[in-house]
């Protein structure tokens, strides 16, 4: 029996728990709806589940239990081989720093993010990729402003820009959600804002979804619209990032 | 109340003590088996004297000179072809051998087993082997060369492709890149420094270990100083390990040139 979704809900869990085989319990019991254009902020103390709870979503990891609806593909358990590579194709994801390939070009990098495709190995290299796509790598980079590297190797940058290079490789393949693991974690306070105003203002123009986790507060009110915090694994609130408040804080670190 | 400082030697457990006195038990019995008596040494020298008297001068005449250059340049080429083709088969069973990288998953215990085998039998046993199968001469010498470096970079391929930095691989598995793409995309670009590094030192191996290969008829240089020591030709002798000498500190200074380079 095909799962129905309102339209407009992106991704959404139900009843969602993780345990890792040593037993291990990191999600307790999550209900969460992702709605289409939103910018949600995953909130909590280290060890609280983001990132595992990112890795659900997308059938990266296995669930232990309950069910998760992405981009309609209803899966227990795991997805399917089919519904991943589906689900991985309208998906792009940015990580913490030291994600890209030193030793690589930006554009080549920046082509990596077609690597996902069936048959698409040749994206390896800039010199082997097809025109199209070195074509379409272009564009993505000077979306985030760096055309003018795009033959420098990427360990020549500085962090905030390798950060948006890995933003370009995530918007190359014109996906609809954006996941990001702490994008901004090992930036300093300027880098990291200049990083997210470019980041949030892409995914707000073509309506991407964007969920980021963060530690740093102030972004939250600038670049979420809803701010979702974990506490042992389960959802502490669940509510605009307007009117998150100084003690709904204290009590996701506590 | 501070704390007793330790004493400066650890007491030795009965075990160690026991193990140390049973090693050098066995030391002491091998030297007087096979280590030289001084009796032995006083009788050497002068015969050692006399050797290096017949040896002197070298045989600089140009008919022998231009013999032996054949000969190098056949050295060489062993040398060469023989890395070069150790060097590419290393790039597969490198990548099969890769813990967490190998296709083969945990079978790759199987290829690092391979490349240890192809690594403990030494050169010139290597030389007997294919001497056996393809006969005498460089082709035998140009196999054997090949599996020394098999030996000799499938380990250290392995170990660069899984030194290689783990962050960008996960990246490209996120989003679904296969295991051939991040191997090209990811581990390749990261891993080619190391290996290349790697393959310099194998060249310079191979250059070692092919002047000693015609010793047991696998072609090159070794073959005219074999014939040299049998005939009693100590002078043309003399003239094959100057000339050893030469190409392998020759060839030495160019690889560390080119490693300082790539730095």
């Amino acid at each position: 029996m095909k799962h129905l979704t309102p339209p407009d809900i992106l991704l959404q869990a139900s009843g969602l728990h993780k345990s890792y085989p040593g037993g291990a319990k990191v999600l307790g019991g999550i209900d969460l709806d992702l709605h289409r254009g939103e910018r949600l902020a995953l909130i909590g103390a280290n060890g609280s589940g983001k990132s595992t709870l990112l890795k659900c979503l997308l059938g990266l990891h296995d669930l232990s239990g309950g069910a998760v609806t992405s981009f309609g593909e209803r899966f227990e358990r795991a997805p399917s081989r089919a519904q991943r590579t589906r689900i991985r194709q309208k998906t792009g994801f940015v990580f913490q720093q030291h994600c890209l390939v030193r030793r690589r070009t930006v554009l080549c990098n920046v082509l990596h993010g077609l690597l996902g495709d069936p048959g698409s190995w040749r994206g390896f290299s800039h010199m082997t990729a097809r025109a199209d796509w070195r074509v379409r790598a272009m564009a993505a980079l000077d979306d985030v402003g760096l055309a003018d590297k795009a033959g420098a190797r990427a360990d020549a940058l500085s962090g905030g820009q390798q950060q948006r290079v890995a933003i370009a490789r995530a918007l190359v393949r014109g996906p609809e959600l954006i996941l990001a693991d702490e994008p901004v974690a090992s930036l300093d306070p300027a880098a990291g804002r200049s990083v997210m105003e470019l980041f949030s203002g892409l995914c707000l123009k073509r309506g991407i979804t964007m969920v980021f986790t963060s530690h740093n507060m102030a972004h939250l009110a600038d670049y979420a619209d809803r701010v979702v915090a974990l506490r042992g694994g389960r959802v502490l609130f669940d509510k605009p990032a307007a009117a998150v408040a100084d003690d709904d804080l204290e009590r996701t670190f506590a | 109340m501070t704390r007793p400082v330790p004493p400066r030697l650890n007491r030795l457990s009965p075990l160690s003590f026991v193990v140390t006195v049973a090693a050098l038990a066995v030391l002491i019995a091998s030297m007087t088996q096979v280590a030289p008596t001084p009796d032995q040494l006083v009788q050497g020298a002068p015969r050692f004297v006399n050797l290096m008297d017949r040896m002197t001068p070298p045989n600089l005449d140009p008919a022998f000179l231009w013999r032996i250059a054949a000969r190098i340049v056949e050295t060489f080429q062993i040398a060469l072809v023989g890395a070069a083709f150790g060097v590419l088969l290393s790039i597969p069973i490198g990548w099969l051998a890769a813990r967490g990288v190998s296709p083969i998953g945990p079978f790759h215990v199987v290829a690092k087993a391979l490349v240890s085998l192809a690594r403990t039998i030494p050169d010139l046993v290597w030389a007997l082997i294919f001497v056996a199968t393809v006969g005498l001469g460089a082709v035998a010498g140009t196999l054997t060369i090949t599996m020394d470096t098999i030996g000799f970079c499938g380990r250290f391929f392995a170990e660069a492709i899984e030194d290689a930095d783990k962050e960008p691989q996960q990246a490209l598995e996120a989003i679904g890149a296969s295991k051939l793409s991040v191997a090209l995309g990811a581990i390749w670009p990261d891993a080619l420094p190391s290996m290349i590094n790697s393959s310099l030192f194998a060249l310079e191996k191979a250059v070692r270990s092919s002047v000693v290969l015609g010793l047991v008829g696998a072609g090159g240089i070794g073959q005219e100083l074999k014939v040299a020591f049998d005939l009693f030709q100590y002078q043309n002798a003399c003239t094959i390990i100057l000339v050893i000498f030469i190409i392998v500190l020759g060839m030495e200074f160019v690889t560390d040139r080119l490693r300082a380079r790539l730095q």
